[in-house]
């Protein structure tokens, strides 16, 4: 099989503050997004399992978090955003797109209204860098201020079915009465934390921002009470099922993003690329169900009779369901077909179209 | 890390037996986590020692599995098709993967103590 790589990681790679913790816990590392990250503890399905039917933790605090103040952060988001940002109120977040000029998506981000002209983006980890600089730019001419409190924040996510009720009697704030996308200031084993019932794996959970400092502490009792470490391996494979497209697979900034069935992101309103973006997109992204083979992303997908009409962007065995499952983009005119191929090392498989997404959490 | 000292090991993690039987090491099958499926070669195929020669697939990754010797093909696993789990359960013996009636081995090939450093290390 493949050669396991047994050289110590780039010394360049960046470390969430729970570093130390992850090794703690066994974690096997890899490189992810120029971040030395856990893949997984002590195994991806049981991990996968655990916040399906309990409650897990990841660490996301690679993500970045940016605070966009002033009297001008309402009319500036808007214009760069396709959600509309006017509908939040203080103690609400949603999920929002950040377009190019041109089509694509810059990145796909959550907004987090925290009071009148505050509000504090996440945008995911990778796209830190790019995100930053067009914001920058597009701020130009705006009352507004950016800062960017990536290192400040340590995120993580706790997410599963049990979270609310494992968590209670840790906070002095009623987690049951929180709707989905709240997001407040609560005590959590005596922190100040800031909590958001938000998350991207098909499940209810909160996602935890504590300072970078304290994150540590707070890793080890979740882990304390029962709450499973949960690797990016768990994370990838809640998300395909949920149907949540990934950055850097269903979105780019060369993919159409109402390619996914999104579109209810995109709002009446002006904003950057908006021209192009309300365009019909050229490819659909699907649902496919396989029998045994996995396929990977990159795949090519055949239909009527031997077309290449797509490709697999996001590719896994489910290990809720049972069978492989795939989200690919499919040229549009032969998206509403019912049956397809896809082509794993040379051989051709059938797969079956299937609504997204192929789970949904209680 | 189990490592039986009666087999030998590539360093990309194959075991070879005395008979032929070829399957990957326990630290292999614990590095790939849940096997979910198994493509294995056709019986009679002549491999050269080095060829990809079958795939194991976890939940995330697929891995190609190469010959640790050159000879044909004279059985394979068929269990491996209804429980690819055998891989991780039981490395060396019901998730053994092909059998090869071997003309001649790599000059690579580690004993237990070597692998096990190798793969540790």
């Amino acid at each position: 099989m493949t050669q396991t790589p047994s050289s110590p990681p780039e010394p360049t790679l960046k470390r969430t503050p729970l570093h130390a913790a992850h090794l703690r816990a066994g974690a096997r590392m890899v490189p992810f997004g120029g971040w030395d990250m856990p893949v997984q503890y002590a195994g991806l399905k049981a991990e996968h399992d655990a916040v399906r039917t309990s409650a897990g933790v990841f660490d996301v605090s690679h993500m970045g978090e940016f605070r966009v103040t002033g009297p001008g952060a309402l009319a500036f988001l808007q214009g760069v955003t396709t959600n509309d940002v006017s509908k939040l109120r203080p103690g609400r977040a949603h999920y929002n797109w950040l377009p190019g000029e041109a089509g694509g998506l810059i990145d796909d981000i959550y907004i987090y209204m925290v009071a009148e002209g505050e509000y504090l983006l996440v945008v995911n980890a990778g796209n830190i860098d790019k995100d930053w600089a067009h914001l920058e730019r597009h701020a130009a001419g705006h009352d507004v201020t950016l800062s960017n409190e990536s290192e400040k924040w340590a995120l993580l996510a706790v997410q599963g079915p049990k979270t609310a009720e494992l968590l209670q009697p840790f906070s002095d704030t009623d987690l049951a009465a929180k709707k989905k996308n709240a997001y407040f200031a609560a005590r959590l084993f005596g922190f100040d934390v800031m909590l958001a019932r938000t998350g991207y794996t098909g499940e209810d959970g909160f996602e935890v921002f504590v300072d970078a400092s304290e994150a540590e502490t707070l890793w080890d009792k979740l882990l304390a009470i029962g709450i499973t470490p949960a690797g990016l391996g768990a994370r990838d494979t809640l998300r395909l099922e949920a149907g949540f497209p990934l950055y850097g697979h269903e979105f780019s900034d060369t993919i159409h993003p109402l390619s996914s069935s999104y579109s209810w992101v995109v709002k009446d309103k002006e904003h950057l690329g908006r021209a192009h973006i309300t365009a019909a997109p050229p490819q659909r992204l699907i649902g496919l169900k396989l029998e045994r083979v996995p396929v990977r992303e990159g795949y090519p997908v055949y239909a009527d009779g031997g077309v290449q009409v797509g490709t697999i962007t996001s590719g896994s065995s489910s290990p809720t369901l049972g069978h492989p499952i795939a989200m690919a983009l499919i040229d549009a005119a032969h998206a509403g077909a019912d049956t397809f191929e896809v082509e794993v090392r040379g051989k051709r498989h059938p797969a079956v179209r299937v609504g997204l997404p192929f789970y949904r959490g209680a | 890390m189990n490592t039986p000292s009666e087999l030998k090991y590539a360093a990309s993690h194959e075991w070879l037996s005395e008979d032929g039987t070829v399957g990957i090491s326990d630290f292999a099958q614990d590095q790939l986590g849940d096997v979910v499926y198994v493509e294995l070669p056709e019986v009679g195929r002549e491999v050269m020692a080095g060829d990809t020669v079958a795939v194991v697939e976890s939940v995330k990754t697929a891995s190609d599995i190469y010959a640790p010797a050159s000879g044909t093909i004279t059985a394979v696993n068929d269990e491996l098709s209804g429980s690819p789990e055998l891989v991780n359960s039981s490395p060396y013996e019901s998730g053994w993967l092909f059998k090869l009636d071997v003309t001649e081995e790599r000059s690579d090939l580690m004993d237990a103590a070597t692998y096990t450093e190798t793969a540790e290390g």
